[in-house]
């Protein structure tokens, strides 16, 4: 395989790794917030003991999400140098601002969050919490307005063939970036309900009906049912968007490789790129015009129509339908799960299996995704600005690439069977200890 | 005039704040590296309160690395391109060595009891691995990206210097943050460290100027040695005292057990300013200088202004965390 290849796999697993834990902590960390104040408000220890529970694989999930955030950083030179050569001006100060602003802000009150409780009032505890949530949140606020302006870049001008600001705000607030960041906004809460739900749903099959459990599993199905159809809609209006400035990624994740008015949403097909036509289709006649046009003969621009500028089909194509699939069995069972337990007060324990079974959802939807719109920008690193292998480093040899990337991948497997292992131990362990219930704590030391 | 033109002055600060950073992480993250390395020399017991006395540091020391390493990609975008692709397996090592590391110190306590052991293991090779990592980059650095095999072991007897320095001021945390048993072995642990310490800024001191004659005009040509004299001079005294130091702690009522922490700051800090001398204005050796390197000077100072606001509330809510946590480390705990 070329170094070129090879450097966008390595770059892509680590990233893909890396998503994992952040798209949990995002929300995770409000909703440990909203568990420290529920309980300020009731005094009711339920969800001091949900806070504590959640905290740990917060934790967990943190150290996760700063180590490989840490390679981030370094990959972003040792496999694409060209990229801050060419718009380092532009990126550069967007990844200042987020380490600046963020990083170290949820470093250093995680500590007091996690170690701090017996040593600061209750009142700088909370605010602890608050700064730690809202520092992950500022960090995907950051991360975000850079990948978005690297999809649709503006307010920029090129002066020997590099980038140069002409407007921050523009940069900033770049077409794609409202939609985008919504979108993750809410894949996180997903991810986060899904997983308080799963878990909570394991340890009340385990025998482990206490309060607080019970209050986390309402709590998970409750904000996933409300999530998922908000996220469908925005998802929608990201499409809108994506079509808007770039046909090529709507045409590969549809796969029309012919312009055409009335084109069919396509529920399954085998693109083959050497004929350039789908294998096999199955769809529903002008469904993909409505959607995306909102006009049953719409017309759809065709990848024949790109002069050879489109990315990969069948990858784009794929990964867009796992991530709806994935999104349509989360509204599904979610609105299922919340009539359930809204009917009777407690789960049953069919709806509990489901939610274990769902319990990692949102880390499929969330990766095919962020596959779907990434491979969606190839050939560009930067959408009509760079293309990814002119980003390359040309001097680090495959086999060099190769042997570090077998590394990660080795790392990253242990480590993903580690985390799932950990997180259900620590449910298991919860059941034996929450028997014997936990102190009140008192307010204010 | 000239040096009141931005793109004059503004890649001398960022090489600045690029510095502060390094040194930040290099003392910072040092100490727990270090404390993670000696921990191979430690009773289970005593390894539970070696790790409490890091737990609430360690992400945020590693961020100064983040900010280091981001300053050098988003000041110096060719350098960063340039420096990390020629040393790109030892970054590559390194990375392994501080994910390894990281999630050692989360699963530990909430694995499973009967593996803890493993993630101990873990959590030391990784302090190791990553140290040594880190060591032969800066080996590597000094001699301009060379590769030989005399490069190679100069690399890794850095490396192993890096460990010990990292020892010493991991040693001097311990002796700050503990007491009895565990104290008095830190003290005699901090002992051996020093030497490794002063053979490692010897060997580096030497080897430098000898091959590369422009650091070596640098520092012995007159008057220049006679300004830069007092750079070793207060080295070799400041050993000195820490030696002497070292041999009465414990002291009964526990005076002085800042002093060797607050010794190992100082001789990173001089150890620092000696390579930073050597080596300006470059920041690739003898290849790119800090101005060649630096990106436009309007991205510069977007990039100055949020650090000139948001660097003074980091320094006082890191003081702030620091003081929650001030004393004699107790068992850590979520409670």
């Amino acid at each position: 395989m070329d170094a070129l290849m090879l450097a966008r796999i390595q770059f892509g697993a680590n990233i893909t790794f890396h998503i994992l834990f952040p798209s949990i902590t995002i929300a995770l960390g409000w909703m440990l917030l909203f568990f420290k104040l529920f309980y300020g408000k009731t005094r009711d220890i339920k969800w001091m003991n949900a806070y504590k529970f959640w905290v740990k694989i917060f934790a967990l999930c943190f150290a996760l999400g700063v180590v490989s955030g840490i390679t981030m950083s370094f990959q972003f030179g040792t496999n694409w140098p060209g990229f801050m050569m060419t718009v380092g001006n532009i990126a550069g100060p967007l990844l200042a601002y987020e380490v600046l602003t963020a990083f170290f802000l949820e470093a250093t009150f995680l500590g007091i969050m996690l170690f701090g409780f017996s040593k600061v009032s209750n009142r700088i505890h909370t605010l602890a919490t608050f700064l730690v949530a809202g520092g992950t949140t500022l960090s995907a606020f950051w991360i975000i307005v850079l990948n978005s302006w690297m999809h649709t870049p503006v307010g920029f001008e090129m002066i020997d063939g590099k980038a140069h600001a002409t407007s921050w705000l523009e940069i900033i607030f770049n077409p794609s970036m409202p939609y985008r960041l919504v979108h993750m906004m809410f894949a996180s809460g997903l991810t986060a309900s899904f997983l308080v739900a799963g878990v909570s749903s394991y340890r009340f099959l385990r025998g482990d009906k206490c309060a607080s459990v019970i209050a986390a599993l309402k709590g998970g199905v409750y904000a996933a049912a409300i999530i998922i159809p908000l996220q469908i809609f925005v998802g929608d209006m990201h499409g809108l968007n994506t079509l808007k400035y770039q046909p090529a990624k709507i045409a590969a994740m549809e796969a029309v490789w012919e312009t055409q008015e009335g084109a069919p949403l396509l529920l399954f097909a085998f693109p083959n790129k050497e004929k350039r036509r789908n294998d096999v289709e199955i769809g529903i006649p002008k469904l993909a015009s409505l959607i995306l046009t909102h006009n049953l003969n719409g017309k759809i621009k065709g990848l024949n129509d790109f002069n050879g500028n489109h990315p990969p089909v069948a990858p784009v194509f794929f990964a867009f339908r796992i991530m709806v699939g994935t999104g349509i069995l989360m509204l599904l069972i979610s609105w299922l799960s919340a009539w359930q337990i809204k009917k009777t007060g407690v789960p049953k324990n069919w709806v509990a299996i489901l939610l274990v079974c769902m319990t990692f959802s949102g880390w499929v939807a969330t990766i095919s995704g962020w596959y779907t719109t990434e491979i969606g920008r190839q050939p560009w690193l930067v959408n009509g600005l760079l293309t990814t292998a002119t980003a390359a480093a040309s001097n680090v040899s495959s086999s060099m690439i190769s042997s570090t990337l077998a590394m990660y991948l080795m790392l990253y497997v242990t480590l993903i069977c580690c985390f799932i292992s950990v997180v259900f131990y620590l449910a298991r362990k919860a059941v034996v200890t929450s028997s014997n219930l936990i102190k009140p704590i008192e307010g204010g030391m | 005039m000239e040096i009141f033109t931005n793109s004059q002055w503004l890649p001398l600060v960022f090489m600045g704040l690029m510095g502060i950073s390094i040194l930040a992480y290099v003392i910072l993250d040092g100490y727990d590296l270090g404390v993670g390395i000696l921990m191979s020399q430690a009773s289970d017991e005593e390894k539970d309160k070696m790790i409490a006395s890091i737990g609430p540091f360690w992400d945020a020391n590693e961020t100064w690395l983040v900010l280091g390493a981001g300053i050098l990609l988003v000041a110096f975008p060719i350098a960063h391109g340039v420096i990390l692709t020629a040393l790109y397996l030892p970054t590559a090592i390194m990375l392994g060595g501080l994910i390894l590391r990281g999630v050692s110190f989360d699963f530990r306590a909430k694995a499973n009891a009967t593996h803890k052991h493993l993630w101990d293991n873990v959590f030391m090779s990784g302090s190791l691995i990553t140290t040594i990592a880190q060591g032969y980059m800066l080996g590597l650095y000094i001699v301009g990206f060379e590769h030989t095999l005399t490069t190679f072991a100069f690399g890794i007897i850095s490396g192993i210097c890096l460990a010990a320095g990292y020892c010493f001021v991991g040693a001097g945390w311990l002796i700050m943050k503990t007491e009895d048993i565990l104290q008095i072995k830190a003290v005699r642990w901090g002992r051996i460290a020093l030497w490794g310490t002063t053979l490692g800024m010897g060997v580096v001191s030497l080897v430098t100027p000898l091959i590369n004659p422009r650091i070596f005009d640098k520092w012995f040509s007159i008057p220049n040695f006679f300004i830069m004299l007092p750079i070793p001079l207060i080295t070799g005294a400041l050993i000195l005292t820490l030696e002497i130091t070292l041999r009465k702690l414990p002291h009964p009522n526990d005076h002085y057990c800042w002093v060797p922490f607050a010794g190992a700051v100082a001789l990173f800090l001089l150890g620092f300013v000696g390579l930073a001398y050597s080596f300006f204005p470059y920041i690739v050796p003898d290849k790119i200088t800090i101005w060649e390197a630096a990106s436009s000077p309007e991205s510069l100072l977007i990039i100055l202004i949020g650090a000139l606001i948001v660097l003074p509330c980091i320094i006082v809510y890191t003081v702030f965390a620091y003081r929650v946590f001030w004393g004699k480390v107790k068992d850590l705990s979520y409670d």
